[in-house]
């Protein structure tokens, strides 16, 4: 196959730039820590309120300086509504849905998962700031979606 | 050594009757994009705190007029256009009639799937958005008449490929004409990458719909047959405008086509490419393990390499017509552009704003970016510049010079068509820097968020050049359909292009070496379920069978 020489270098360049993109983005993944949720673990969500963790919503301390924080998303609302965490703390968010998909996302951070019924969505942040951040349901869930909010606040 | 892109350039007629159907076919997809721009205009206002819905005479849920702006623009609009185009790009480069019966049956199936579509979106039985997320439930009509869509595109290639069998069986030891093999590989892509939202339909939500499986599906599954689909559907939409960059805009440029060989190539590519990368829109979801995402975000980086290949391609097209006509200088040779060509134009315009579709649909594929991003306005600002503009903007481009030819009717107005383009670039633009800067700072996607009970003061100056930019683009399309409107009632007869423009290009195909395999389609159909099995078959092995664990939800 014949290709000019220009097309040649230029194809050659963008090639060896995504390449070098795609280094980057797994050097970062690596060495900054950033992860993807994956398989945490399945759950009936028709029995959500006798399965643990999910039959006990809220913040727990697991370790030194190492807390979770268990929710359940459901049309419209995060149960529970407001979680306190302290500043500085390994926190991981366990959530997951008791009806339609929803979406759990903490503005300001890398905190932004989806809650699926019958799957376990985790997530790990530590809050360096004090303050009160929104947590935003971004996935459509039905006429009350634009509602669907809660708070995490670091303290 | 130059050669054309179609089989016989001394001209072919197509039937009338064939082309009033293949006009008819895209008049339902403009009827669609009709309904679904009132939409946007409401959606990009409400992002700016202005809600005109309740001034609509039907269709007043904000996210029922989502879910129609959704399935009209890019379901209904994109493959109305595409079931037209394709199979008249093959049955001119081939000089072949298309099959009549199977032009019918692509109508017919369009407008029933039309008709239960709409049906279930009016009555709101069917507020589930176009990605149609179990266990949210909508009623069967809705599920099946996104189906009968589907079966039309499959007719539409079904025809092209009859038609290439019987081109072949005549012409043997001859390479296929460019125009016809790039028309092909655009919908063979498309059919394979339609049949895991086959599954997800037939198998499970419309018997789910009706009922069956004690009325449970599993939420999981179904999201990932959706996303098998839907990366996959973009260069759906995306390969009938290269088909048209390729091997249409050089001609109308004055230009030529650089390589037969590298075009083919770029159009395996995708076939090989497009689909086992749908992961990048799970990145989010749990019960997909990190490293299968990681296997889609590398083959998505890999998708990237023939839209680069493109962009020096039909750039460089441009540039040799540019100078044909006086061009000179490094970057002056582009003021010789036909820029008073409302077709070239309009496409032109498609190529530039989808350089930025571009570089911000590499950051959607990068995980740990997307993880910023996902979800927010970032992505409806990305995709406006990808779907909403170089492949829209370039169907536009197309209609001026197509439907004149369709209908025997000269083009209405130059200039409104030339303003027409401009203003939608301009508001497209505007749009997107709204949506992306809000994006950044959070901003949900799907939100109505004049009604919303949390705000952000970062999302204000986002939220109103999203407004802004949306009623420009409003305008520019309603322009867009007064000049077709026109063209269609008043144009003059008997001054319509007589046929397509066909481009030469300037390294003709080989008809010996090794790139005489790349018209095997047949060959690059195997090697691309061979990487789907790597990409999709560790996720479906460990999952399945299904848990079939929800109930349906109507809460809307």
């Amino acid at each position: 196959m014949k290709i000019e020489t220009y097309e040649k270098a230029y194809l050659w360049l963008g090639g060896l730039t995504l390449l070098a993109c795609l280094v980057v983005l797994l050097y970062s993944s690596v060495a900054m820590d950033i992860h993807l949720p994956g398989r945490a673990g399945e759950v009936d969500p028709k029995l959500l309120a006798s399965t643990p963790p999910f039959d006990q919503p809220g913040v727990r301390q697991v370790g030194p300086n190492k807390y979770e924080a268990v929710l359940i998303g459901r049309a419209w609302s995060f149960n529970p509504p407001e979680i306190r965490v302290p500043v500085g703390a390994e926190v991981t968010f366990i959530g997951t849905s008791q009806d339609v998909i929803h979406g759990f996302f903490i503005e300001g951070t890398r905190v932004n998962i989806m809650l699926i019924p019958g799957q376990i969505a985790t997530a790990t942040h530590t809050f360096r700031e004090p303050g009160e951040y929104t947590v935003i349901c971004h996935e459509y869930c039905g006429i009350g979606h634009h509602t669907m909010f809660g708070k995490v606040i670091a303290e | 050594m130059s050669a054309s892109t179609v089989y016989d350039p001394s001209g072919f007629e197509i039937p009338a009757s064939h082309k009033r159907f293949l006009r008819w076919t895209i008049y339902i997809g403009y009827g669609a994009l009709i309904a679904g721009i009132f939409h946007g205009l409401a959606n990009a206002l409400s992002y700016a705190n202005i809600n005109i819905l309740p001034y609509f005479p039907r269709l007043r849920g904000y996210y029922q007029g989502l879910t129609a702006h959704g399935v009209a623009n890019v379901l209904v609009f994109t493959f109305a256009f595409s079931n037209g185009f394709l199979p008249l790009m093959t049955a001119r480069a081939l000089s072949r009639q298309l099959v009549s019966s199977l032009v019918y049956a692509c109508f017919a199936l369009l407008a029933i799937g039309n008709v239960l579509v709409v049906y279930a979106i009016v009555t709101n039985q069917a507020s589930v958005l176009y990605t149609s997320y179990a266990p949210l439930q909508a009623h069967w009509t809705y599920y099946v008449g996104l189906v009968f869509i589907v079966l039309s595109t499959w007719a539409a290639l079904l025809n092209m490929l009859i038609v290439l069998r019987r081109w072949r069986r005549d012409h043997i030891g001859e390479r296929v004409p460019l125009l016809a093999f790039i028309s092909v590989v655009a919908y063979v892509m498309w059919f394979l990458a339609s049949l895991p939202i086959a599954v997800e339909f037939i198998g499970f939500l419309i018997p789910w719909s009706l009922g069956a499986y004690g009325g449970l599906v599993d939420p999981l599954l179904t999201r990932t047959l959706f996303w098998f689909t839907g990366h996959a559907i973009v260069y759906a939409w995306l390969l009938p405008a290269y088909v048209s960059w390729y091997a249409l805009v050089p001609r109308q440029a004055g230009g030529l086509l650089v390589s037969d060989a590298l075009t083919r190539t770029v159009f395996i590519l995708f076939l090989i490419l497009s689909i086992p990368t749908g992961f990048h829109h799970q990145y989010t979801d749990p019960g997909i393990p990190e490293g299968m995402k990681a296997v889609h975000g590398v083959l998505t980086f890999g998708v990237f390499f023939p839209s680069l290949a493109t962009a020096f391609s039909v750039v460089a097209a441009l540039e040799i017509g540019a100078r044909r006509r006086g061009g000179r200088g490094v970057i002056r040779w582009i003021a010789k552009l036909p820029w008073n060509d409302p077709s070239v134009t309009a496409q032109m315009l498609a190529m530039a704003v989808f350089v930025f579709g571009g570089i911000t649909g590499l950051i959607n594929a990068s995980f740990t970016m997307n993880q910023i991003i996902h979800n927010t306005t970032w992505v409806p600002g990305h995709f406006h510049m990808t779907v909403g503009t170089a492949v829209a903007l370039t169907f536009v481009g197309v209609a001026y010079w197509m439907i004149p030819y369709l209908t025997g009717r000269a083009l209405w107005s130059r200039k409104l068509a030339l303003a027409s383009s401009w203003i939608y670039t301009i508001g497209v633009l505007i749009f997107a820097r709204g949506m992306i800067s809000a994006g950044l700072e959070g901003m949900p996607r799907r939100l109505f968020r004049v009604q919303a009970t949390y705000t952000n003061p970062d999302w204000r100056l986002g939220g109103v050049l999203t407004g802004i930019g949306g009623t420009l683009m409003f305008i520019g399309l309603a322009l867009f359909f007064v000049v077709i409107g026109m063209t269609i009632l008043r144009g003059k007869k008997g001054e319509q292009p007589k046929d397509i423009p066909v481009s030469r290009t300037l390294l003709a195909p080989s008809l010996s070496g090794w790139d005489r395999h790349l018209d095997r389609i047949g060959l690059w159909v195997l090697v691309t379920v061979a990487l789907i099995a790597i990409a999709y078959g560790p996720f479906f092995a460990s999952y399945l069978p299904a848990r079939m664990i929800s109930p349906g939800f109507r809460l809307y």
